[in-house]
């Protein structure tokens, strides 16, 4: 028995955290739960490598971040997309096509 | 902009350690309970829904980890760890700890002053622009070695040269200052107008001399130092422009160098005035006399070797217009030497000699310290063991056991830099005289790096090592037995242990040889009786005694006030005095011989007299007379040669009534001396000297009255005490006579013989230290021994050996280590002490009294050493031991 393998393309973390917080701020799991949602169940996101993740791209200056109030009550870090945060992923996200197009001419081009 | 916050944020994970954990443990228990929360709302039970929640994130703490441990400030946090735990592990084990830093602060803080005095001496580069390109020019003498140059050589040499950009000549001038405070005779240089372009400085404040102001009939005018400024004038720059009173003569002062400035040619050189020699001098004037020093800057596309062949070119070719006398004819050439080794050539055999000696102590300490280190993680493997089952990797452990190691060094090297300190302030106070640059010693900051590169490097070598076989052995460590590598490493102790004693065995002869050099010397007669003599220097400023005449009614008053004096036993007067700095040697000429010149060993010291100076000094009568009073002007002139002056020029014959003229008299046809005495052999370079050919003559009798002499008086009781009445006595003849260089005769002999004190105490320290070192490295081999045999012995004297055969086991052990380190040593001294051969004096390199004294030395504090460890081993009780298995 297989089970289907949900892990995140290796390399796109950082682009898929930084797309989803370019809708809105969000906390941990809000991230988590919005890639899932939005892939449809093809990517889940271990808990330790996002936040591993959130840390890195903070301090790189793509992300800040500030700790609210939920509504009840609980203490909980918010991300936001800081300027250069929103570049980068222009950077990230016309790399990503231009390598997804050549892998589909590539397997077009055999089929 | 990332770095930065790379930094910042890194910074306050690292200070707000706690805060940042709990915002880790914060969002990740958040992230739990809204994962719970949305279980439950797709239906599951609250328990279940965590239950799953739990599931998605895995192990929590791991998870808490791997977000703790994300950044630089991670690395930090291990090393700190590390060290903090290096400090925990070293006051646990202080004996070993304290015996390591103390070895590597002794160690390393002799490298370092060692290092501080050298390295201003030997190394640095003199204080000018562009050092390397000074040389110094001087006669060759038959033997090779340089002979003071002439006033006409240099002219010669100003005219004919091309490999020069700049060649300037400067004499010896110790003028009086009188006029503001006491008369004081200021040390300083008569210069030619080039002097300082050639070295590349430039006075301060005012100018420098003009070429138009060397000429013979020149203004009176004087550069100052910064140094005599601030001393007798009150730093004042105003000075410039004013004049001051030299020789009762008024010299304006043109300019002060500035405060830095250091004139190596004459270190105490105060005060600089234009040579104004005349440019035709005859051949019997003070121009045509061997006592100028000439200093050169090369043009910077001559390189010395060129410079040098060009010089031998030209001195192979006399011309017309610079006709040579006899005795500067170069026929031997023109000796041109780097300005920087002419400088440090006084101190280099002796610096040298101590280098090597710092060196080794150095390499012992680090042997010493890889020792303990060794013992140390043969005690550690069952904790390494333990931390490898706990999941360390060996990576992680060598890192560790390195931490510690650098640790230690560094806490050694901070130590060492103390020693240092303390070293550096001692070694300036033992300092020969004349040391160049002892000013420039201190510790600097190449030093300080000096220092900490050295520890660094020791504390990665002797880390290493041990680190190594630790990991390595690791395997068989937790089940106790791995007898192969226990082996080896004690192999590698005893090695070390061998090595130790090799090098100290090397250090204690050095220092042997050393020592029974300077006992020799001391030994050695210096042609008169030492014992209860005062010397000091009276100088003529110049002032009231213009004659000849007067002058010598002067001294002959002050020397009449001194006889008066009680104490005072007998008083005479000498131009030079034996084993002090003075130096003065005439060519002569004997009428039954050809003419000999200065320089090819036909110059004899010159002593000019007062006729008691025998008497005084007890330099025995060998033949003939003695001077009496009535030569200072008898016809013909009187005249007692020195023994081996008589061996030398007549042989066997009897040199009584032969026919000799000295100095300018030589050559000219003035009356002839006459020999009327021989007196014995008087040293006056130094003890080791052998050049004694001397003359006296009466004061009255030489062409001029010195007006430098030196007034030498026995005493009845301690010489020292009567200094002050001798002083009133003299000044109560005139009191504006400077006194200097107040001194006993046996002071000059220490002092005389000061540089080979100097590194026989620093030589000597080194060998006690190394001793003391070896006898640590012995015992530590053997006690660490001595436990991992503990087994094994309790065995034996459970099967009935004695005390005494336990005992006479350990102590074998120990001095078949010692004996083995002898042996190789006394290969290794033969070979090194090379180097000290110009410091030794009368004793063979290979002299057996101080290699059988170190061996027995080295082998009586050795059974010391051995004996603790042997003495425990032989109170081992076998029920105890045997038990404990």
């Amino acid at each position: 028995m297989s089970e289907q393998n949900t892990d995140v393309i290796q390399g796109t973390l950082d682009m898929l955290i930084l797309k989803t917080l370019s809708l809105q701020p969000m906390h941990g799991f809000g991230i988590a739960r919005r890639v899932e949602q939005i892939s449809r169940g093809v990517f889940k996101v271990n808990p330790g490598s996002l936040l591993v993740a959130m840390q890195r791209l903070e301090r790189a200056g793509w992300l800040d971040s500030e700790w609210r109030q939920t509504e009840n009550a609980r203490r909980a870090k918010f991300y936001r997309l800081t300027r250069t945060g929103r570049k980068q992923l222009e950077v990230e996200t016309a790399d990503w096509s231009r390598r997804v197009a050549a892998i589909a001419r590539l397997l077009e081009a055999e089929a | 902009m990332s770095l930065w916050r790379q930094l910042t944020r890194g910074l306050r994970a690292l200070t707000h350690r706690e805060a940042t954990d709990a915002d880790v443990s914060d969002e990740l228990r958040h992230y739990l309970d809204l994962s719970a929360a949305s279980h439950e709302r797709s239906g599951l039970a609250p328990d279940a829904a965590r239950r799953a929640a739990q599931l998605e994130m895995g192990n929590m703490t791991v998870a808490r980890e791997q977000v703790r441990s994300y950044g630089w400030e991670n690395a930090v946090e291990t090393l700190a760890a590390d060290v903090r735990y290096a400090v925990r592990r070293l006051r646990a084990n202080p004996g070993f700890a304290v015996v390591s830093v103390l070895t590597l602060a002794l160690g390393i803080g002799a490298a370092t002053t060692i290092f501080s005095v050298v390295n201003p001496i030997l190394f640095a580069s003199l204080p000018y622009p562009h050092a390397n390109r000074l040389v110094t020019l001087a006669d060759r003498g038959s033997d090779g070695s340089g002979v003071p140059p002439t006033f006409g050589t240099y002219l010669e040499l100003v005219a004919r040269s091309r490999s020069f950009e700049s060649l300037a000549a400067s004499d010896r001038w110790q003028p009086s200052l009188t006029g503001t405070g006491d008369p004081e005779r200021l040390v300083g240089q008569r210069v030619s107008a080039t002097y300082f372009h050639t070295l590349g400085v430039v006075p301060n404040v005012g100018r420098d001399f003009a070429a138009s102001e060397d000429q013979p009939s020149g203004t009176r005018i004087v550069i100052l130092s910064d140094r005599l400024v601030q001393r007798r004038f009150g730093g004042d720059r105003g000075i410039v422009g004013r004049s001051i009173r030299l020789n009762d003569n008024e010299y304006l002062v043109i300019g002060v160098m500035p405060p830095r400035f250091t004139d190596v040619l004459a270190p105490a050189a105060d005060i600089w005035a234009p040579l104004q020699a005349p440019t035709h001098g005859e051949f019997n004037s003070r121009e045509w006399g061997h006592h100028y020093q000439i200093v050169g800057r090369l043009r910077p596309a001559a390189s010395r070797r060129m410079a040098a062949d060009e010089l031998k070119a030209l001195s192979g070719t006399p011309i017309r217009e610079f006709a040579r006398p006899a005795w500067a004819d170069l026929s031997n050439g023109v000796l041109l030497q780097s300005l920087q080794d002419v400088v440090a050539a006084d101190a280099r055999p002796a610096l040298l000699a101590i280098m090597g000696a710092v060196l080794l102590l150095l390499v012992i300490a680090c042997v010493n310290v890889a020792n303990l280190l060794l013992a140390r993680s043969a005690q550690r493997r069952a904790e390494l063991a333990m931390r490898v089952a706990l999941g360390a990797g060996r990576g992680r452990l060598i890192r560790q056991l390195l931490t510690e190691t650098l640790v230690l060094a560094l806490v050694g090297g901070a130590g060492g830099l103390a020693v240092a300190a303390i070293g550096v302030r001692t070694l300036i106070a033992l300092s020969p005289p004349g040391l160049q640059s002892v000013d420039a010693i201190a510790i600097d900051g190449p030093v300080f790096g000096f220092a900490l590169v050295v520890s660094a490097a020791i504390g990665l070598l002797v880390g290493v090592v041990p680190a190594l076989g630790s990991a390595r052995g690791i395997g068989a460590g937790l089940h106790g037995g791995s007898r192969r590598a226990t082996g080896t490493r004690s192999a590698v102790r005893r090695a070390l242990v061998v090595a130790e004693v090799a090098l100290a065995l090397v250090l204690l002869v050095s220092a042997g040889l050393l020592m029974r050099s300077l006992e020799r010397l001391f030994a050695v007669a210096p042609g008169f009786d030492a014992s209860r003599l005062l010397t000091m220097q009276v100088i003529d400023p110049g002032r009231a005694y213009r004659s000849d005449t007067a002058l010598r009614q002067f001294y002959e008053r002050a020397l009449d006030a001194a006889r008066q004096v009680p104490g005072v036993t007998a008083a005479a007067l000498t131009s030079q005095l034996p084993l002090s700095d003075d130096l003065d040697s005439y060519g002569y000429e004997v009428a039954s011989t050809p003419w000999v010149k200065a320089g090819e060993d036909g110059a004899a010291l010159r002593y000019v007299v007062t006729p008691d100076y025998f008497a005084t000094m007890r330099i025995p009568l060998r033949r003939g007379r003695l001077l009496q009073a009535t030569d200072a002007t008898a016809m013909p002139e009187a005249v007692v040669i020195s023994e081996s002056f008589a061996r030398q020029k007549f042989g066997t014959t009897n040199p009584i009534g032969e026919r000799v003229r000295f100095g300018p008299e030589a050559g000219s046809d003035r009356p002839w001396g006459v020999i009327v005495g021989v007196v014995g052999d008087v040293k006056q370079q130094s003890l080791a000297s052998t050049t004694t050919d001397a003359f006296y003559v009466a004061m009255g009798h030489w062409p001029w009255v010195d007006n430098v002499q030196s007034l030498i008086v026995r005493t009845s009781g301690d010489p020292a005490a009567l200094a002050p009445a001798i002083k009133r006595a003299v000044w109560s003849v005139d009191a504006n006579q400077p006194i200097q260089r107040v001194m006993t005769m046996e002071g000059l002999i220490t002092l005389s013989a000061s540089q080979r004190r100097f590194a026989l105490i620093i030589i000597e320290s080194f060998a006690l230290a190394a001793l003391v070192l070896a006898a640590v490295g012995i015992y530590g081999v053997l006690s660490g021994s001595v436990s991992e045999r503990m087994r094994e012995i309790g065995v034996r004297s459970a099967l009935g050996a004695t005390r005494r055969n336990i005992l006479t086991l350990i102590v074998r052990q120990g001095l078949t280590l010692v004996l083995l380190g002898i042996v190789i040593g006394v290969g290794g001294a033969i070979a090194a002490t090379r180097a000290l051969v110009s410091l030794m004096f009368d004793v063979s390199r290979l002299d057996p009294a101080t290699y059988v004294g170190v061996g027995v030395l080295l082998v009586g504090v050795s059974l010391l050493a051995c004996w603790l460890p042997a003495w425990r081993a032989a109170r081992v009780d076998p029920a105890i031991t045997l038990r404990a298995e």
